[in-house]
């Protein structure tokens, strides 16, 4: 137990500091995400009401794109030098690697969503009707529920040809319930129509059951060479 | 078993053909829909050969990971054998008989629970080692073929009879989309998939699909009750007739699905077959000779 968390944190700061370095994942999200936002303006350009009922969808598909960006150079550093090879050949637990990129990439992408939910307030003119607070546990578990099944098979994608375009043909599919809870309850968040607590109960069984089978399989994963 | 194959083939085809004969001119028209019901003849069997390919595929995943070690395989079984078990005690108790749907009949969920050790035991039994891989993929191609039938003729006859082609957020519509999507991203990686354990890879896709479904499943339905959406099949009760047609054209595709299924897992056999042929042959560095390619070999 000891040995997995001093791996974990070694591993999380060892990438938390080139992240901080070369600021390269962070740099082309938040571009990313930017275009995504600024596109969708322009597209709908709509009235606040409207805006409302729409802007749930629009933040978290925008975030889903630009989460899928930074997975997918969670590995890809790896592979230089053939650090992955050396991992595997170590007495370190597995599971520590897996944990210390999933919460490497879920700080990134919390990062990011701090940056651009401002703006997006500032874009669509969003006025909230609903109890704000809530807010907080979906947007906390929605973007784990992203990045625990993204860093997996981001690492499951480092074995097929082109792998930038297979992440999100296997994340997309699997994500569809995580995403319909994150969009369904920012909505009713945002409307104020309905409670949100189902959603947030949901994500939270979704974050449960996919981070036990990320952690039951990943070691397979990572030795499937 | 080689003189099997072509005495099923036609068993099939005169199946396929008594049940559409009986489809289209024996069972009797529907008083509200008209004619147009009859296409669930073919929407209903397809849908559940596709569900019990993409279970089969679900098990052959799981043994196949669980087969890597002595020990995940002896602790994979326990549990399969306390779901079977546990589920199938748990669907009498009174607590969980009321929360089930009405119905629904507690013997039948029991039947149902009871059929996953079944499955698991006699798939382990019957294909060990990498043909339970060859399985899994075979399920999982045929499975998708069923489950596009699904999607096709679903709306066919929703335009008429709902006045839409698909109604977005209905549980089962979307449900079965997703799992569609799932088995087609699985087969995208056994596709582009450059590593020599894509069965490993596979089968731990598989295994997240299967986690998947029934939380698609869940939060489709909060959803639905939220926003009332057309109810398929209107409820009720069947004509006994229809009930009859219907299982007859059940039967005709489950043998079709089967016999689609055997050649497919033939056709992989002999493929993989090939290619070890082959890499044995650049290992050697010598052309194989000719009883080495396994191509007219009979299947045990």
């Amino acid at each position: 137990m000891n040995s997995l968390c001093a791996v974990t944190l070694a591993t999380l700061k060892k990438d938390i500091r080139l992240e901080w370095r070369s600021k390269d994942a962070l740099n082309s999200m938040l571009f990313f995400s930017l275009l995504v936002v600024v596109i969708f303006a322009f597209a709908f350009d709509p009235l606040a009401e409207e805006s409302r009922q729409i802007a749930g969808g629009l933040i978290w598909v925008a975030f889903l794109f630009a989460a899928a960006v930074a997975l997918n150079q969670t590995w890809a550093r790896e592979l230089r030098n053939q650090v992955l090879d050396a991992y595997r050949v170590s007495p370190a637990p597995a599971n520590a690697l897996f944990l210390a990129k999933a919460l490497g990439n879920f700080i990134f992408v919390s990062v990011l969503e701090a940056l651009m939910a401002p703006l997006f307030v500032v874009f669509y003119n969003l006025h909230v009707l609903g109890p704000v607070w809530q807010l907080i546990p979906i947007a906390i578990l929605g973007t784990w529920a992203l990045v625990v099944n993204g860093t997996f098979f981001a690492a499951m994608s480092l074995r097929t040809r082109s792998r930038e375009i297979m992440l999100p043909l296997l994340l997309f599919p699997i994500s569809i319930p995580a995403v319909l809870g994150m969009v369904a309850g920012t909505t009713a968040v945002l409307t104020g129509d309905n409670p949100a607590q189902f959603y947030i109960v949901l994500l939270l069984t979704y974050d449960v059951v996919f981070t036990t089978a990320c952690l039951g399989l990943f070691e397979t994963v990572l030795h499937a060479e | 078993m080689k003189r099997l194959f072509p005495i099923l083939s036609i068993v099939t085809a005169i199946l396929l053909a008594y049940a559409l004969y009986q489809a289209l001119v024996i069972a009797p028209t529907d008083l509200q829909q008209g004619d147009v019901y009859r296409i669930i003849y073919y929407h209903v069997p397809s849908a559940w050969t596709a569900f019990l390919l993409f279970f089969i595929n679900f098990i052959a995943s799981v043994q196949y990971l669980a087969s890597a070690k002595p020990s995940s395989r002896t602790a994979a079984k326990w549990i399969v054998l306390a779901i079977g078990i546990g589920g199938a005690i748990a669907c009498f108790l009174p607590q969980v008989q009321h929360r089930l749907p009405p119905g629904m009949r507690p013997s039948a969920v029991a039947t149902t629970v009871l059929a996953i050790p079944a499955f698991y035991f006699l798939i382990g039994k019957f294909f060990p080692g990498e043909q339970l891989d060859v399985l899994a993929v075979t399920s999982a191609e045929v499975g998708v073929v069923f489950c596009t039938i699904v999607l096709v003729t679903g709306p066919i006859w929703a335009r008429p009879v709902w006045g839409i082609w698909w109604a977005p957020g209905d549980i089962r519509l979307t449900s079965t989309l997703v799992l569609w999507l799932i088995y087609v991203s699985y087969l995208v990686l056994r596709r582009f998939s450059t590593s020599a354990q894509t069965q490993t890879l596979a089968a731990a896709l598989a295994v997240f699909g299967a986690l998947d479904v029934p939380l698609v499943y869940l939060s489709i339905w909060f959803f639905r009750t939220q926003h009332p959406q057309p109810v398929i099949g209107g409820g009720g009760s069947m004509d006994p007739r229809m009930l009859h047609v219907l299982l007859i054209n059940w039967l005709a595709f489950l043998c079709f699905g089967f016999l689609v299924c055997w050649s497919r897992y033939r056709l992989e056999l002999l493929h993989r077959e090939v290619e070890e042929a082959h890499a044995m042959k650049s290992l050697e560095g010598g052309t194989p000779t000719k009883t080495s390619l396994p191509l007219n070999r009979s299947p045990q």
